[in-house]
């Protein structure tokens, strides 16, 4: 434990601790050793080791009696700090009463070690929450404190919520990017992590669009602001983490409802406990003790509290991946989601044209350079994904014909070269190769002689085999649906391992298709959409569950869904369901270890087989093991990721 | 209409679950939600009693945790 770490009143409740704890040790075993009921003697003998462990106990209780005053005027009969007084005060009296009665001298370190160990477990289960909230808190770090507003010639410091649309802003290396923005002068490099949690810094330069919340790493930036501070990106993220907590669990709420019955309930059993027996025995002192006991037991906090904490935990590990959860309810149904619809471009696919293949692959130098002759004015998707293809600049002084529907002719002298479709290659009679890949074909010619051709298609991400691999090993049923023909969808269905797919769907014809598959499911199953967030509003809405990829950029999205992955990775969805699996077990753990610990001390209270050490084990212990297990929920989620706590830049 | 206040020293669950319950019986309250984790109270309520319903709110926490306060 760092000194650092702990705020103002838990130090102070730390030394009270620590010095009751070595008080009660020393006069413990001095008790052992010497029988302190021994060193007076006559009636009042009781009286001196009671004075002693009296002082400690109000040392150590003075403020769980003053609570429990104050909430019993408050008419809080199951008050936890009233239960406890009530507990340890009568292990006082019955202990006086063999005191004076004579028997033999014992039972006040026991009323004295049960506060003890409860403020202990107070503390620690303070100390574990703080911990908890701080390390959601560090993510709460992307809340820019300031920006540089540029008037005219000097630059002024204010609030980011001063600065409007249009602004010119500056960020200086090591600062944070307070509003989102295009970058109107210089080119530096953006640490990313706190949003997306990626870990390599991007290269910005002038003209792009960046996101608030980064940390500008290298050089001076001056950005034109795009949106209010209320609209940027950090302002929306943050008020979702913040969010998250409302939407609760199905878990928390049954732990919640059964506190509200579990303490009275134990409570009356207490009552019952203490005066039926004892009516029919008349040994008193017996029942009443094990009645104590069962007041110590009742208590409800640690039941409750490990159940928040788990998911708080769960939602706080995901959110370190850049994958934000908008509340423990959706975490809860993520776990029992089996069926995962994606939309195609964007999502399975990278959503932008790229050169697949080159036929004959011998010739590949020549026919991209052809090509990129041809394409060097166009601005067409596929032009360019040629041009980028072949990287070099293509060789100039051609005179370009676009012919349309066909392709394009380029003419320099004799040499004429001709690069469009099938059409362009039999109307100029070309003996041509066909190609029969999916995706659009380039052909290109030279003087009337085939050359070669160019397959262009959209793209798999690099990612998506494999999550939809691991998504189809979870037992999950993987669909595509897409607004792409039939032969584009199965080509891509096929290569990326989904069990099904949906062609040639218009956007509404999208929300059927989920409905449809809503209707199959299993009662108890989720259903997941995933997109990228931007023309599946309705979609992410209509489904159990919404996810938007690539939420750093797009702030509907972040609306739209239910859990947004803040980097635009498919491996986001396999974390996000191992984060949600250890979250669920270990609530699951914790509901029934921390019921049945409880329940079993009853029944051996009640049968006399526990003490009241037991009993106090059966709140603070269980409470410590169940936070310990919720703690867990935080680990390590990516192997040989290096354990970097939340980026704190400035 | 909603809003959300943050809440000092609120350090039981239990309490929290207990302030939802008694908040949530208010008249005027359509929906109320404490988070333990977070301390913080989200509740939509009646806009033009907003104010007068706050102060019952704030009674009625106050009755359960006298500690626990609500920054408005």
């Amino acid at each position: 434990m760092k000194g650092t770490s702990l705020s103002k009143k838990q130090k102070k409740n730390l030394v009270r601790i620590v010095c009751a704890l070595a008080a009660f040790a020393a006069v413990f075993v001095a008790d052992k050793i010497v029988y302190l009921g021994g060193v007076f003697s006559g009636p009042a003998a009781w009286v001196f080791p009671f004075c002693l462990y009296l002082a400690i106990y109000l040392v150590i209780g003075y403020d769980v009696l003053w609570r429990a005053v104050r909430n019993i005027a408050h008419g809080q009969v199951f008050d936890e700090n009233f239960l406890m007084c009530v507990a340890t005060l009568g292990a006082f009296a019955l202990a006086i009463y063999r005191g004076v009665t004579g028997q033999s001298i014992e039972g006040f370190d026991e009323a004295c070690a049960v506060l003890l160990f409860y403020q202990i477990g107070e503390f620690f289960q303070d100390y574990a929450t703080g911990k908890s909230r701080k390390s959601i808190s560090a993510l709460m770090d992307i809340r820019p404190d300031h920006a540089n507003l540029k008037r005219g010639d000097s630059i002024e410091r204010v609030d980011p919520s001063e600065v409007h649309a249009g602004d010119i802003i500056v960020v200086n290396p090591g600062e944070k990017v307070p509003l989102d923005g295009v970058i109107v002068k210089g080119a530096s490099a953006l640490d990313t992590r706190a949003l997306t949690g990626e870990s390599l810094p991007r290269d910005v330069a002038q003209g792009q669009e960046i996101v608030s919340g980064s940390v500008n790493l290298t050089r001076q930036l001056e950005v034109r602001v795009s949106k209010e501070f209320y609209d940027s990106t950090v302002s929306k993220i943050l008020e979702l983490v913040e969010n998250a907590s409302e939407q609760k669990s199905k878990a928390e709420n049954f732990i919640t409802r059964f506190a509200k019955y579990y303490t009275p309930a134990v409570c009356a059993a207490a009552l019952l406990l203490a005066v039926v027996p004892g009516l029919i025995t008349s040994d008193w002192s017996a029942w009443i003790y094990r009645a104590l006991s069962f007041l110590v037991v009742s208590c409800p906090c640690a039941l409750v509290i490990s159940i928040p904490l788990s998911f708080f935990a769960g939602i706080g590990a995901a959110s370190r991946y850049g994958i934000l959860i908008k509340g423990s309810n959706y975490l809860e149904k993520f776990d029992r989601a089996k069926t995962f619809v994606f939309d195609k471009t964007g999502t399975l696919t990278r959503g932008s044209f790229s050169v697949v293949k080159v036929s004959p692959e011998a010739n590949r130098e020549e026919i991209l350079r052809l090509a990129a002759i041809a394409e060097r004015d166009s601005d067409h998707p596929i032009a360019k994904s040629v041009k980028s293809c072949y990287g070099g600049a293509a060789g100039g002084g051609y005179t370009l014909t676009n012919i349309a529907g066909e392709g394009i002719s380029a003419a320099k002298g004799e040499e004429v070269i001709l690069c469009g479709n099938e059409k362009l290659m039999e109307r100029n009679g070309v003996a041509y190769e066909r190609e029969t890949g999916v995706g659009t074909v380039v052909y290109v010619a030279k003087n009337g002689k085939f050359v070669g051709s160019i397959l262009i298609a959209d793209q798999l991400k690099a990612e998506t085999k494999e999550v939809i691999g691991q998504l189809n090993g979870m037992g999950c049923k993987t669909v595509m649906l897409t607004g792409d023909n039939e032969a584009i969808a199965e080509s891509v269905a096929r290569e990326a391992g989904v069990t099904a797919y949906k062609a040639s769907l218009l956007p509404q014809n999208k929300v059927e298709e989920v409905e449809k598959l809503l209707a199959e499911k299993g009662k108890k199953e989720a259903l997941c959409f995933v997109g990228d967030g931007i023309n599946d509003a309705p979609v992410l809405m209509r489904s159990d569950i919404g996810i938007a990829m690539g939420g750093a950029g797009s702030d509907a999205a972040i609306e739209a869904s239910d859990i947004v992955l803040m980097k635009d990775d498919l491996r986001g969805i396999s974390l996000a369901k191992r984060i949600a699996r250890k979250t669920m077990t270990i609530v699951f753990e914790n509901i029934v270890f921390s019921i049945a610990v409880k329940v079993i001390i009853l029944i051996l209270s009640a049968l006399g087989f526990a003490n009241m050490w037991v009993a106090v084990f059966g709140d603070v212990g269980v409470a410590v093991i169940a936070i310990l297990n919720a703690m867990r929920v935080n680990s390590r989620y990516i192997k040989g990721e290096k354990r970097a706590e939340p980026l704190s830049a400035q | 209409m909603k809003k959300v206040f943050k809440l000092e020293d609120l350090d039981c669950a239990n309490c929290a679950a207990k302030m939802e319950r008694a908040v949530a019986r208010l008249d005027g309250v359509t929906s109320v939600s404490i988070s333990f984790m977070a301390q913080r109270m989200a509740i939509e309520a009646d806009e033009a009693r907003f104010d007068e319903i706050m102060e019952r709110v704030e009674k009625a926490c106050r009755k359960v945790e006298p500690d626990c306060r609500i920054l408005r």
